[in-house]
């Protein structure tokens, strides 16, 4: 792993990755590559970055002991990255507010983004507030549905919500209209995607910007513990989040990483979005990276309870990471992803994202492994409030 | 010379601009589709596009999307469209292109997708998503026989069009417009100074310009700048609308007239 160094300068993690969009937005794509490499090592830039992460977004979030979820399992110590204390709820913002920079330093006065869950839409619509910029967010009708306090949030903020009706109207859908927009408005937008997913240089400047959770849980650690942790668990859907907390643990072999794909209705059936546990390489969305799709190369219809989650493809990063074996790809169903609230709620008083959930529900089978000298960090991605509905529908009667 | 490039310029010696016409395979109807595409290349097709649907068409808007929905929902796979470009080339020497999103290639086989189109009777193939920087890894082997052609668009600068041009092979696939597919009703002094610029770059292939056009003016106003026109939208949108397919085929011939009186 020391030589860990990608993208290379095809803009490929081994043989994943790549650019492969029409020739349209090739020269932008080109362009945000250049601008990035200059002002990522700029101190006037990385001055304003790092402020706006400190006094609007709150960071550094805390790296929490759980104390009576560590009890529960009676096995090794629990830490939680506190991600749902960002700004608007989610990592999301990390992102957001890395690419608003860059997109004024573009000059473009549009901004679109895709979102599943909302809480891209919603980190996007934040900081199109905050400089004044107009806000567009795609996102399939299924996701305004069962998202709709985000929605309602986008809104507010002053963006656009535009619905998407194509295909299974989820992430997937939103992502492939706000791909057609920036084609075609591609001289005065600016899209902001929301995970490490797309063509290059979007999967390497949404890692970058992530990057901050495991830098940060890193200084944490050392700190409280004065080692690194053993097991580092994050839920996976596009793979921000996930690659935010690993990346900086890459090289640090002694750390075992492990990304938590939606299972869905289980991955025996075909209602799940488990890319990476049962999918196989494809291009799709601008990358080559790991799909579910088809004998006949076509997209599956994937399913997950969480929106966030709901993709048929993840970043190409963690296809090789996964091809590698430097990360361990595991799944949860949506009733263990629904166990998990449950159990963080009740013993920590923490209610999770449906999407950081399904890290949460790994530890039914990662626990009973570990031992109690070692030191297991979960990523709470997200806050779930925005999931409040779906809980209620689900848990609703038992709760009476 | 490529067999493309030599029949275009067999139709520009008669004073006539090429007609490319594209149909998603297996729309609307699966049984009756190589009925369909033989009448249209009696109107006056003088090439014929053969779109493989696929299920995220990102290059695409609304018309070629719901087409490409529709073929899928007709349960048409790769081995319907090679049997459609089979009978097609059989009846007609005029040249089929295919045009198809990489990933349905990829997961055939990019060599056997190669070997089987060629021998299906098509001479060339359009892959919208794969642009020349995936080109040689997409590629990895060449592309057989079959003539890859390779699109510009308006934001493309001058060394790419250079490269794109000399990479491509049929023909070069001027797109007019900063978008997706879909009808346009007038373009505008940017597109046509645009389609100039281009037209002086590329030197080694032909041009044809397609994206948008949908009416004989259209096609008057780029002659002066294009070896020929590749009309899509107007001809899916025209069956979508349920017209009947004697008003499609008029649309396909008031087109065909335009492309003669240069």
């Amino acid at each position: 792993m020391k030589n860990y160094n990608y993208p290379d300068l095809n803009g490929k993690y081994g043989i994943y990755g790549g650019k492969y969009v029409p020739e349209t937005l090739i020269p932008a794509l080109e362009q945000l590559e250049s601008e990035y490499l200059k002002i990522k090592n700029d101190p006037e830039f990385l001055y304003e970055y790092e402020e706006l992460q400190r006094e609007y977004n709150g960071r550094p979030t805390p790296l929490t002991f759980a104390k009576r979820l560590t009890e529960h399992y009676g096995k090794a110590k629990i830490y939680l990255k506190r991600e749902d204390l960002c700004h608007t709820g989610a990592h999301k913002l990390n992102n957001a507010i890395g690419q608003i920079l860059i997109a004024k330093r573009l000059g473009k006065k549009r901004i679109i983004a895709e979102t599943g869950a909302g809480q891209h839409g919603v980190a996007t619509a934040t900081v199109c507030a905050k400089f004044g910029l107009q806000c567009i967010v795609y996102m399939g009708e299924t996701d305004i549905e069962r998202q709709k306090p985000n929605v309602f949030r986008m809104k507010l903020l002053g963006a656009e919500v535009r619905p998407v009706s194509s295909g299974s109207r989820t992430l997937k859908d939103a992502t492939n209209e706000a791909i057609r927009d920036w084609v075609t408005n591609v001289n005065d937008t600016h899209y902001i995607i929301g995970s490490v997913v797309g063509p290059h240089p979007y999967p390497m400047i949404v890692r970058d910007f992530q990057s901050v959770i495991g830098t940060e849980t890193k200084e944490q650690i050392i700190k409280k513990e004065n080692r690194l942790p053993d097991y580092i668990v994050a839920c996976v859907g596009g793979g921000s989040n996930a690659i935010g907390i690993f990346y900086p643990f890459i090289k640090d072999e002694s750390v075992s990483l492990i990304g938590v794909e939606a299972a869905g209705f289980g991955i025996n059936t075909n209602k799940h979005c488990a890319t990476l546990t049962l999918g196989e390489p494809g291009i799709f969305q601008g990358m080559n990276t790991y799909l579910l799709q088809d004998p006949d190369g076509q997209i599956s219809e994937v399913h997950s309870i969480s929106a966030g989650l709901d993709y048929p493809g993840v970043g190409p990063e963690h296809s090789l990471l996964k091809d590698i074996s430097r990360v361990k790809y595991f799944s949860a169903t949506d009733d263990e992803a629904l166990k998990g609230i449950d159990l963080l709620t009740k013993l920590e008083g923490i209610l999770p994202a449906l999407e950081s959930a399904h890290a949460v529900a790994h530890l039914e089978k990662l626990m009973p492994e570990t031992n109690p000298n070692e030191i297991v960090v979960v990523n709470v991605s997200g806050r779930g409030d925005k999931d409040l509905a779906t809980i209620i529908n689900t848990l609703g009667d038992e709760k009476k | 010379m490529s067999y493309i490039n030599n029949y275009i310029d067999q139709i520009n010696k008669r004073n006539r601009k090429a007609l490319s016409i594209f149909l998603t395979a297996g729309f609307p109807s699966k049984n009756n589709f190589v009925d369909l595409a033989k009448s249209v290349l009696d109107s006056g097709a003088d090439l014929f596009e053969l779109g493989i649907p696929f299920s995220d068409p990102l290059a695409d808007g609304p018309t070629i999307q719901a087409s490409s929905k529709a073929a899928l929902d007709n349960g048409v796979t790769l081995k319907d469209v090679f049997q459609y470009s089979h009978e097609i080339s059989s009846y007609s020497p005029k040249p089929i292109v295919l045009m198809g999103y990489a990933n349905p290639i990829k997961k055939y086989g990019i060599k056997n997708f190669l070997t089987d189109a060629y021998n299906s009777g098509a001479k060339g193939l359009i892959v919208p998503d794969i642009p020349i920087n995936e080109y040689d890894s997409f590629f990895e082997y060449g592309s057989e026989q079959l003539e890859v052609i390779l699109l510009t668009t308006p934001t493309s600068p001058e060394e790419r069009i250079k490269s794109i041009d000399e990479k491509s092979s049929g023909f070069v696939y001027c797109v007019s417009i900063v978008g997706t597919t879909g009808v346009q009703d007038t373009f505008s002094v940017e597109t046509i100074d645009n389609i100039k610029r281009t037209r002086t770059i590329v030197k080694k292939n032909k041009m044809l310009i397609g994206f948008g056009i949908s009416k004989p003016e259209h096609i008057k106003t780029f002659s002066p700048y294009c070896d020929g026109v590749i009309v899509a939208s107007a001809v899916i949108k025209s069956i979508l609308n349920k017209e009947s397919k004697s008003e499609t085929l008029k649309i396909i011939s008031s087109l065909s007239d335009a492309c003669n009186s240069l």
